[in-house]
């Protein structure tokens, strides 16, 4: 095999590039170390590229299909005999097209946050962050055994909190962060317990032991049952249950749309091109276990996943901050990656669905880091994050207007732009599963080509507001990523995913589906010319729409008051029912148990102190009484 | 002169210097020299251990020394280390020299504070030196007694009241501690000879069933006690609230892994049997204070209450770990009292650098302190991260250790509580999250706060040297567990052989 | 000398001295009172020594020395006891024993 060891570099660089800017960042200046970011990820974009055309295109693969490469692997830390957690790197194809994705978008947000954050207090900071951020996500994607994967999962969490808080004296985005922290932590914290519940059964973390199919893991599929399911189903379930957290599907969904406090090219790179695709991820490197050990817990994730597209879509609609609109979609996208994984058999044309939630997340990640990345730009004009303060914003800003409008179309699924062709694989694979999902996702295809246009004719079409000074368009840093990713927007939809990222590894034949493909362009088109109908001109009609569906319009604007319960649980169960009682129990009944101890002890040495009175004559009292007493005894009795 | 003896005399020798010094100055750099010269001394010690152990030496005890000093009772001063001792002596050192200098601009009774500190240490140093019984329990009270004077000459608040009940608590498990260790030593011959306290000696024979019932809990509850082994924690938040900075970081960072040492070295080792049997009932108290400190620390007003609070749950984990009784969970348990002994130092030590600033240490009065004093905040945010268990800090290394361990138990039982103390990891990121917002993040409330100086060179170092240790420990752990692992052999051997797993 | 009188008249005086400077040690609470009681118990011991020295081991002067021992510490102590309680007075402006409980908790 040919030698991959240089690939170590590609997480060791940003780690290394974290640790100078984080201790000497504050003495080197702020344009340095933003430029120093910049090219340490530029390097280790090449290198990922070069790994990508080496490890598809090596030409070793041909025959077996792509196998999984160790390049690198080091025993981190012993446990028991068997368990050891390793650091390492494994190569295989949806690790190296991760590589791909994350150095391009994160290339992409360090150039533009070199525009973006110009002049923020704490720039090298923020690189610092996003190099810290960089490295925990290659590491994550490269894991070579789960508890790896643990490890650089909870350093993502942690650079996100840290992103999010980044304007760390505004209360709201100090709420926000720490929200996405421990709502993600809960998340984990199901993540860890199925590592646990797993690794005590198959006695492995590694994932090329795990996911053998002649390995430990099938041969436990039949063991212990456990309230009807078996044990590597319950795995299996609480393991998704930290990718459900991560990639913010209902109900862990709370966190992502008050991350969007954080800085904007935060939000496209962490909260919409990489972080929050972990959760596919997770499920995508453990699919042979989900497929073909727990079925079950598959169709939790087909649920989990349809659930929450249509209910992110829905609320989509109705929100008004863009950037909020941007994370719906994002929710409602992942969602459909979840379930075309959980629709999804395993090798050969079965094994459809888990190409086509990789091909969409490869697209998603560069037109949603196009939205986000453009959202910025905007923000960066008008200085506001409601749409509604904006329109007509085309004549200002024609680049972004122009990238942003075919991030929309790409999103929306139209020919022959990425989205088209990855959204058209995952409802073929959904047609062939499950008829009832499929119909689901139809409807979001066109909630979602809806309100992208609602928020693309608010923005740039629509009422001529009047500004308080000229919006102009971005530097040249801001527009470069743009276009850039532009670019990859349109051409992504051409890769062969079919022939590189597939479920056991083996190329497969896949053609258009034109039964499937045909009414879901008609469905988008259908949802564009809605938002056409209500949102190009400033008309009544939007309101009159609102008014039709009432409750539901309410109910939606208001994110069907999942955060309220959210806050119900953390404020009154938490804080008020669990803890106070327990800080009062500890203080007044444990601690008092102890102190009325010593305060017996206290009482009963008062009373008895009376035979010390410390007077002389007492004691001679007593004494001489008592010698009497024995004089008499022994003159008297004991002679 | 051994190497393990310096241990004990150089903290001697610091003492005596300071008695005859005349300028007071000069107290605290003679305290610093001597106490890094002890840091040297632990990390030669580690790397003879290492060097000693790499050239094949198996034995269970390195550097043993015997001198017999109570003939009639058969009370030796019998010294020698394992990889166990040799990291907690690694700790203490680290731990004693940050404490030294947080207590850098100690004024009053200075001289008196510093012997008292150092006195302290050597009871620490002196009883993982030892491997006598009763010598050990010797040092043991060497090193509580200072404590009272500590806390109630230099401290802040209702000191009297803490000290006494830190004090008299402390008192009583030493109490119950001298019965389990008496009760050890006339059970010790079982086939008649020569009684002894030597743990070694005492390891090689199997004590009485019945005999072990009765002074395996009278062991563990009294070593508990120091360990903050619910429901016997409660001078915890009291006594480290009123103790000044340095005692703090001392008691909480060294003097409570006494208890957890004790517990696995005294109580566990050589009670294997009853152990097993009782496991149960200690498992449920202290999975109950692994969650139960937690949620207790989440509505605390007071940052140290909010650190003793979250000391009981991390101490929990210890006394937790070491009933499971597999090496794993051991190991961790150990990692585990390395961790918390940098990691909670770290946090008295910022929470009285902070206090020493703001003159307060309620976090509702505090607010944006990120902006005022960089240097500490940051430092109190990884303080933080490594308390909640972040890859690449102690805390995750040692908590995973133990988890993993834990759950490898065979009864399904073990394995459920097991989860219940997996839980607190999201408890404990609600508080810390929650200090570190309210104290660190958002716009700086206090127009007083506006203009603190941030950290001086000795506040610095102290804090310095233990996020290296905290970091040092997450990054690469592999040969401090390596280390642990091969000295717990002996005792999962025994252990084995009472109960095949 | 005193051949015609029998010892027991010594020891009847002796006894009551004795009993009358115990009850006046227990009873009085001045400390100068308290003081002659305890001289007045010493003195009754010297007659003792003398008394049965005198009638036992005519030809011994163990007794008769003994004696004079005990007057030496008696004055001994009278004097150091006198410097107490004149420091106590100075102190508390009383030499009463119940009024002088400083020390006590």
């Amino acid at each position: 095999m040919t030698n991959f060891g240089y690939t170590i570099w590609i997480p060791l660089l940003p780690f290394l590039m974290f640790l100078l800017l984080g201790l000497a960042g504050n003495k080197l200046k702020a344009k340095l170390s933003g430029l120093l970011g910049t090219a340490g990820l530029a390097v280790i974009t090449i290198l990922s590229y070069f790994t990508a055309y080496k490890y598809f295109f090596g030409g070793e693969n041909a025959e077996e299909g792509f196998q999984k490469i160790q390049a690198f692997n080091t025993v981190w830390l012993n446990l028991t005999d068997k368990l050891h957690i390793d650091l390492g790197i494994l190569l295989d194809p949806i690790s190296v097209m991760m590589l791909v994705v994350i150095t391009t978008v994160s290339l992409m947000v360090h150039i533009y946050s070199l525009g973006y954050m110009k002049g923020e207090k704490g720039f090298e900071r923020f690189f610092a962050f996003l190099s810290l951020f960089s490295f925990s996500m290659l590491g994550l994607v490269v894991a070579t055994n789960i508890f790896q994967m643990y490890i650089f999962w909870e350093l993502v969490g942690v650079s996100s909190f840290l992103l999010i808080g980044f304007y760390y004296t505004k209360p709201s985005a100090v709420r926000a962060s720490k929200k996405a922290f421990i709502v993600t932590r809960f998340a984990d914290l199901g993540f860890l317990i199925g590592i646990l519940i797993l690794s005590f059964n198959t006695k492995t973390f590694d994932f090329i032991t795990l996911t053998d199919p002649s390995g430990p893991a099938f041969s436990q599929s039949t063991s212990a049952a456990f309230m009807g399911l078996s044990v590597m189903t319950w795995s299996m379930i609480f393991i998704f249950m930290g990718g459900v957290g991560k990639s913010a599907m209902f109900p862990f969904h709370v966190w992502l749309p008050d991350a969007m406090e954080g800085p904007t090219p935060v939000s496209a790179l962490i909260h919409a091109a990489t972080m929050v695709v972990a959760g596919v991820y997770l499920v995508a490197r453990m699919f042979p276990i989900f497929s073909l050990t727990a079925p079950v817990a598959l169709h939790v994730v087909a649920y989990v996943g349809a659930f929450s597209s249509l209910f992110a879509a829905i609320i989509a609609c109705t929100q008004t901050d863009i950037k909020r609109v941007l994370a719906y979609s994002t929710m409602s996208q992942i969602g459909y990656m979840m379930l075309a994984l959980g629709v999804s058999g395993y090798g050969g044309h079965e094994g459809l669905g888990y190409m086509a939630s990789m091909f969409h997340l490869f697209t998603h990640a560069m037109f949603k880091a196009l939205l986000f990345l453009g959202a910025g730009a905007i923000i960066h004009a008008v200085h506001s994050n409601d749409m509604t303060d904006m329109g007509g914003l085309r004549k200002y800003l024609p680049i972004t207007h122009m990238t942003f409008l075919i991030a929309c179309l790409t999103i929306a699924g139209i020919p022959p732009l990425s989205g088209f062709f990855s959204k058209d694989e995952i409802l073929a694979a959904a047609l062939h599963s499950n008829k009832l999902l499929f119909a689901v996702e139809y409807l979001v295809a066109g909630l979602t080509a809806f309100y992208m246009f609602r928020l693309y004719f608010s923005i740039f079409w629509g009422k001529d507001t009047h500004y308080h000074h000229t919006p102009h368009e971005a530097p040249f840093t801001m527009t470069i990523p743009l276009m850039i990713l532009a670019v990859g927007s349109i051409v992504t939809g051409f890769i062969p995913f079919n022939e590189l990222v597939t479920s056991d590894g083996k190329p497969f034949e896949s053609e258009l589906e034109l039964m499937v493909a045909i009414p879901s362009v008609l469905v988008a088109l259908f949802g564009i010319g809605f938002a056409y109908l209500l949102y190009f001109k400033t008309n009544g009609l939007p309101d009159k729409v609102a008014g039709f569906f009432k409750y539901g319009y309410k109910w939606a604007y208001n994110k069907f008051y999942i955060d309220e319960v959210y806050i119900f649980v953390t404020k009154q169960v938490i804080f008020r029912y669990i803890s106070t009682p327990i800080a009062w129990f500890d203080r007044h009944v444990v601690d008092a148990t102890m102190n009325l101890i010593a305060s017996t002890t206290q009482n009963v040495s008062f009373r008895i102190r009376d035979f010390q009175s410390g007077q002389i004559q007492k004691y001679a009292f007593v004494f001489i009484t008592g010698a009497v007493m024995l004089a008499i005894l022994f003159i008297y009795f004991l002679n | 002169m051994d190497i393990l003896s310096l241990f004990v005399v150089i903290p001697v020798l610091t003492i005596t210097a300071i008695l005859f010094l005349k300028d007071m100055k000069q107290v605290r750099v003679v305290s610093a020299i001597g106490m890094g010269v002890q840091l040297v001394l632990a990390a030669v010690l580690i790397y003879m251990y290492l060097t000693a152990r790499h050239s094949g030496n198996t034995d269970e005890m390195l550097f043993v020394k015997d001198y017999i000093w109570y003939k009639s009772l058969n009370i030796h001063y019998a010294i020698g280390v394992d990889g166990i001792s040799v990291a907690m002596i690694g700790l203490t050192s680290i731990v004693v020299i940050a404490g030294i200098f947080a207590s850098w601009e100690v004024e009053y009774l200075r001289r008196e504070f510093f012997i008292s500190l150092i006195l302290l240490a050597t009871g620490v140093f002196g009883f993982f030196i030892s491997i006598d019984l009763f010598t050990m329990f010797l040092f043991y009270e060497l090193a509580v007694i200072p404590m009272y004077l500590l806390i109630g000459i230099w401290g802040t608040g209702p000191k009297e009241y803490s000290a006494m009940k830190l004090t008299l608590m402390l008192m009583g498990g030493s109490a119950l501690l001298l019965l389990g260790l008496l009760g050890i030593y006339f059970n010790s011959a079982p086939g008649g000879g020569q009684l002894t306290f030597n743990i070694l000696e005492i390891s090689k024979i199997t004590i009485p069933i019945a005999a072990q019932r009765i002074f395996f809990p009278l062991t563990f509850v009294g070593f508990g006690v120091l360990g903050a082994l619910f429901p016997f924690h409660t001078w915890s938040p009291d006594g480290h609230a009123s103790a000044p900075t340095a005692v703090s970081m001392l008691h909480a960072g060294v003097l409570m892994k006494l208890g957890g040492y004790g517990a696995f070295r005294v109580a566990i080792f050589l009670m294997p049997e009853a152990a097993k049997e009782l496991s149960w009932i200690f498992i449920i108290l202290t999975a109950t204070s692994v969650v139960y400190g937690a949620f207790g620390a989440i509505v605390q007003k007071d940052l140290k209450y909010i650190n003793a609070y979250s000391s009981v749950s991390h101490c929990g984990l210890v006394l937790f770990a070491i009933l499971m009784m597999n090496k794993t969970a051991m190991n961790g348990a150990v990692l585990q009292m390395i961790s918390h002994g940098l990691m909670t130092a770290l946090f008295f030590a910022l929470i009285g650098m902070i206090y020493g600033r703001t003159h307060t240490r309620l976090i509702s009065e505090m607010g944006g302190l990120m902006k005022v004093i960089p240097f500490l905040s940051v430092c109190y945010v990884i303080a933080g991260l490594a308390s909640l268990g972040l890859p690449g800090l102690s805390g995750f290394v040692a908590e995973m250790t133990i988890f993993v361990g834990a759950f490898q138990h065979p009864e399904p039982f073990y394995r459920g509580v097991t989860i219940l103390a997996v839980s607190s990891i999201v408890i404990t990121a609600v508080y810390i999250l929650r200090v570190v917002a309210i104290l660190l993040l958002g716009p700086t409330t206090n127009d007083h706060f506006t203009h603190l100086p941030d950290a001086k060179w000795y506040e610095k170092i102290s804090v310095v040297t233990l996020i290296g240790a905290v970091a040092a420990i997450g990054l690469a752990p592999l040969w401090l567990s390596n280390m642990i692992g091969i000295s717990l052999q002996p005792i999962v051997t025994k252990i084995l052989a009472i109960t095949p797993f | 000398m005193s051949a015609g009188i029998p010892v027991q008249y010594f020891l009847i005086l002796a006894t009551v001295m004795f009993f009358a400077g115990v009850y006046g040690f227990l009873t009085r609470r001045n400390l100068i009172t308290i003081l002659m009681s305890v001289e007045l118990i010493l003195n009754s011991v010297n007659i003792n020594f003398l008394a049965f020295n005198r009638y036992l081991y005519p030809h011994k002067m163990e007794g008769m020395f003994f004696s004079i021992f005990v007057i030496a510490v008696a004055a001994c102590e009278a004097a150091v006891a006198i410097a107490i309680i004149i420091n106590i007075y100075r102190r508390f402006t009383t030499i009463n024993v119940e009024d002088v409980n400083e020390m006590k908790f």
